[in-house]
């Protein structure tokens, strides 16, 4: 008898009561039935599509692209050099050379590389001052295809600080023998030309060789120029006696490479020597002329500028990053943020909690279902946006010339599917933070807080604080690497690389974080708002 | 209930259309009185009021903290450095303007409150007397807290009179200070406007908070640079934070007493909108 008065009030748990999907469906049901939520997802579409018009506005600075000015910035702007595969190069040095047919081999051994800082002098001219030798100022061998801008290239080098490197074509670099070169200590370089492919070597005495690396050069032509280089690199920090108000301006540093035992396997026509990029201090040119020395088996090279990809501030050119098409994010974030908050917060402002709940006593079922039903929201609503930014803002871009760097349709799609992710998890974050307040209006002030105002401190860093955005670490600072606002760099469009040092800032498009480092990080707050959301419906009334 | 009998004591209708004036005054100081007590009564705005004290404070102390002048020529201005917690601290100031006629809708006290006080405006000046007051004592609080703590810590990080900082309490300090104070006031306000305009607490702090922080991440991301200074110029924001400024006057996109105007006229045009709609609007 007992057993049979007490089913009907607990009867057994039906599998669709029990099930999950089921929950999911009323919670969907729950959020496309209330007009303002889905008129408000649709604000978040326009206003990132919008931004992308206000994020492509090329107008300024060194950009050429409006019709009625486009002549006059177009020649203030520089152009950049791009080496193979369309990637923007920096391609100044200093070039002993000549011209080799067919497969062969050049060595030589290097016994000394030092360094110069290049200093204008108040009178228009420049000096050099010792000491500065680079961290990646470079010399070594190099077999290019001519000596205009841009052309392949495959080089052995010993640098300033990172050892011998093999690097080809701008934009790859692979380790060598570490430590620095002397005198005691010489570095053997070697590289091995075999129709299209070149492979380098190392060695700390001429007679064992170790490979390097290979590199694949497409389209090699069968003459090419071989030959001895040097590079110093650009100078991101200059000594404090050095930045006086009788110092206008810097140039970088210029490096010098001793050479011995230099052996060609083809017939030797003797040494030219070339400014790549020419001599002089205009934009893409070395400001001093390089030197080259020959006598009783020693060649010393010295030369400045750079063989590097033209990434960060080491870009002059007129184009933009494809990150400023998605310029208009954090305003798309803001009725999202709302919509999420409010899709918790109103069902305890209007008592509709306990209806939930008395449906699906599982408490933390209903806010998992709430979580999947507004993150797919999110999702769904940054991918369409996305896509329609990036498809509006491209040709806008494009108006200025090619983009800063080409974009590769992997890139792109990880921009478009990133957005999706950054609003989603937001979303969740948002939905997590009004569980806990079970307010509307703190609910969303502090997601708000936590993820718009690090951006706009990662723009406007708190005054005298440490500089930020110099070096490999990418701009921004902390605010863009500790809070929410990371997962931004979901959208970076634009490479940084450890071989080249320069100013990564946020302006031109570089974050911190890699994109799913800062989506990890996003993902962290989300997932311990939501533990915590968890733990307090569970403890609390309704 | 013990609200509405204090506010709508009865009065003889004969007595109110004779001394209209004076009637219109009694209402006037019965709302005052009324919603004083809403605010004296309720513990959250204390709460809150003490959250923008904490946080402008906190935010500024931190920012001190890290700062440093290096030379006479770091350019660094003293009162951005003490008054960073001005940016989270709006936030906090914004919801207390929200919430103050937000709960009134998401309670249904609205139907109350104009039914004891069928004066909409009257009660709606009254709401917002009421709400700049305290605010106003919290911000003076706020922004007194975080400049003597710009005061005690920033000549220990090179701000000293070698590097051009003769004095951190001069009449500009306190004209910064000052502006800094106004310039919370108003956002509470102008989130009292919006709120009132939108009747809902979730979508008009969204309002708020995009209309204090768009402005400046939208002249961060264009290129434009003259598009960038106007937007700089119209911004409740970045025109706020010239109010505060000390140094560099001559290089800002407005004096600072311009800037205040500025936010000032934003916070006008929010009261209106949001007396306007509850004018027309049924509640």
């Amino acid at each position: 008898m007992t057993t049979q008065t007490v089913t009907p009030h607990r009867p057994p748990v039906t599998p669709e009561r029990e099930s999950f999907w089921p929950l999911v469906h009323a919670e969907w049901t729950k959020f496309r039935t209330v007009r303002g939520w889905v008129i408000a997802m649709l604000v978040t579409i326009v206003a990132i599509t919008a931004g992308a018009f206000l994020g492509t506005d090329v107008s300024g600075g060194c950009a050429g692209g409006h019709a009625a000015s486009g002549a006059a910035s177009a020649a203030a702007c520089p152009a950049q050099p791009t080496g193979p595969g369309g990637v923007p190069v920096q391609d100044v040095f200093y070039f002993a050379h000549q011209p080799v047919t067919g497969n062969g081999t050049i060595t030589a051994a290097m016994t000394s590389l030092t360094g110069q800082f290049i200093v204008g002098t108040s009178n228009g001219g420049w000096r050099t001052a010792p000491g500065g030798l680079q961290p990646w100022s470079k010399a070594g061998i190099i077999i290019k295809e001519n000596t205009s801008q841009g052309s392949a290239y495959a080089a052995m080098m010993v640098t300033g600080s990172h050892g011998v490197r093999m690097q080809w074509d701008y934009v790859n670099d692979t380790p060598g023998l570490a430590g620095r070169v002397a005198a005691s200590a010489p570095r053997w370089l070697r590289l091995v030309r075999d129709r299209g492919t070149i492979t380098g070597y190392d060695s700390a005495d001429g007679t064992h060789w170790t490979l390097v690396g290979t590199a694949t050069l497409p389209g090699l032509t069968s003459t090419v120029q071989a030959g001895l280089f040097a590079a110093g690199t650009s100078v991101q920090s200059y000594p404090a006696d050095m930045r006086g108000a009788d110092v206008p301006d810097n140039f970088g540093a210029q490096a010098t490479g001793v050479f011995r035992h230099i052996r060609l396997s083809w017939p030797a026509t003797g040494w030219t020597g070339t400014n790549v990029g020419g001599a002089g201090p205009n934009e893409n040119g070395a400001p001093l002329p390089g030197a080259l020395r020959q006598n009783a088996g020693t060649i010393t090279v010295a030369g400045d500028g750079d063989i590097s990809p033209a990434a960060g501030n080491a870009y002059s050119g007129s184009g933009q990053s494809l990150q400023r098409a998605l310029a208009g994010t954090v305003a798309g974030l803001i009725p999202l943020i709302v919509v999420a908050a409010m899709f918790i917060t109103a069902e305890y402002r209007r008592g509709l909690i306990r209806v939930s709940l008395t449906a699906a006593p599982r408490r933390g079922r209903l806010l998992a279902a709430k979580a999947v039903v507004i993150g797919a929201v999110g999702f769904v609503a940054g991918l369409v946006a996305a896509t329609l930014a990036l498809a509006v803002g491209t040709p806008l871009l494009l108006r200025a010339g090619p983009l800063a760097w080409p974009v590769s349709l992997l890139t792109e799609a990880r921009m478009v599917a990133g957005t999706g992710a950054l609003l989603a998890v937001a979303a969740v974050l948002a939905l997590a933070i009004g569980t806990i307040v079970r307010r509307s209006a703190p609910a969303v002030a502090i997601v708000i807080v936590v993820i718009i105002v690090p951006y706009l401190l990662a723009f406007n860093p708190l005054p005298g604080s440490q500089p930020q955005g110099s070096g490999p670490g990418g701009g921004g600072g902390w605010p863009l690497q500790i809070t929410p606002a990371a997962a931004l760099s979901l959208q970076q469009a634009v490479p940084q690389f450890h071989q080249l040092v320069a100013i990564y800032s946020l302006n031109s498009g570089y974050y911190p974080l890699a994109p799913w480092a800062g989506l990890a990080v996003e993902c962290g707050w989300a997932a311990a708002a939501l533990a915590l959301a968890f733990f307090l419906m569970r403890r609390r009334d309704a | 209930m013990s609200l509405t009998t204090r506010v709508a004591p009865p009065r003889s209708q004969g007595a109110q259309a004779r001394h209209a004036t004076a009637a219109a005054l009694r209402a006037a100081v019965q709302a005052l009185q009324a919603e004083w007590t809403k605010v004296r009564t309720v513990t959250g705005p204390s709460w809150l009021l003490a959250g923008v004290v904490t946080v402008t404070v906190a935010v500024g102390v931190a920012a001190a903290s890290v700062a440093r002048c290096q030379s006479a020529t770091c350019g660094i201005d003293p009162a951005t450095v003490s008054f960073a917690g001005i940016y989270p601290g709006q936030a906090v100031a914004a919801v207390v303007g929200v919430l103050a006629i937000g709960n009134e809708y998401s309670t249904g006290m609205i139907k109350l409150s104009l039914t004891a006080m069928p004066g909409r405006l009257t009660w709606f000046f009254a709401k917002a007397t009421v709400l700049a007051a305290p605010v106003l004592t919290a911000a003076a609080l706020a922004v007194a807290g975080a400049a003597l703590a710009g005061r005690l810590i920033l000549p220990g990080h090179g701000f000293t009179p070698a590097h051009g900082y003769a004095s951190l309490t001069s009449a500009t300090d306190l004209r910064a200070a000052a502006g800094a104070v106004l310039y919370l006031t108003l956002i509470a306000l102008l989130s009292l406007g919006l709120a009132a305009a939108v009747r809902d607490s979730a979508v008009a702090i969204g309002l708020v908070l995009g209309l204090l922080y768009l402005f400046p991440l939208a002249a961060n991301v264009i290129s434009n640079p003259a598009l960038a200074r106007h937007l700089d110029q119209i911004g409740p924001l970045p025109v706020g934070l010239d109010a505060q400024a000390t140094t560099g006057l001559k290089g800002l996109p407005l004096t600072p007493w311009q800037g205040l105007g500025v936010v000032a006229l934003w916070t006008a045009c929010a009261l209106l909108l949001g007396a306007l709609v509850l004018k027309i609007r049924d509640v």
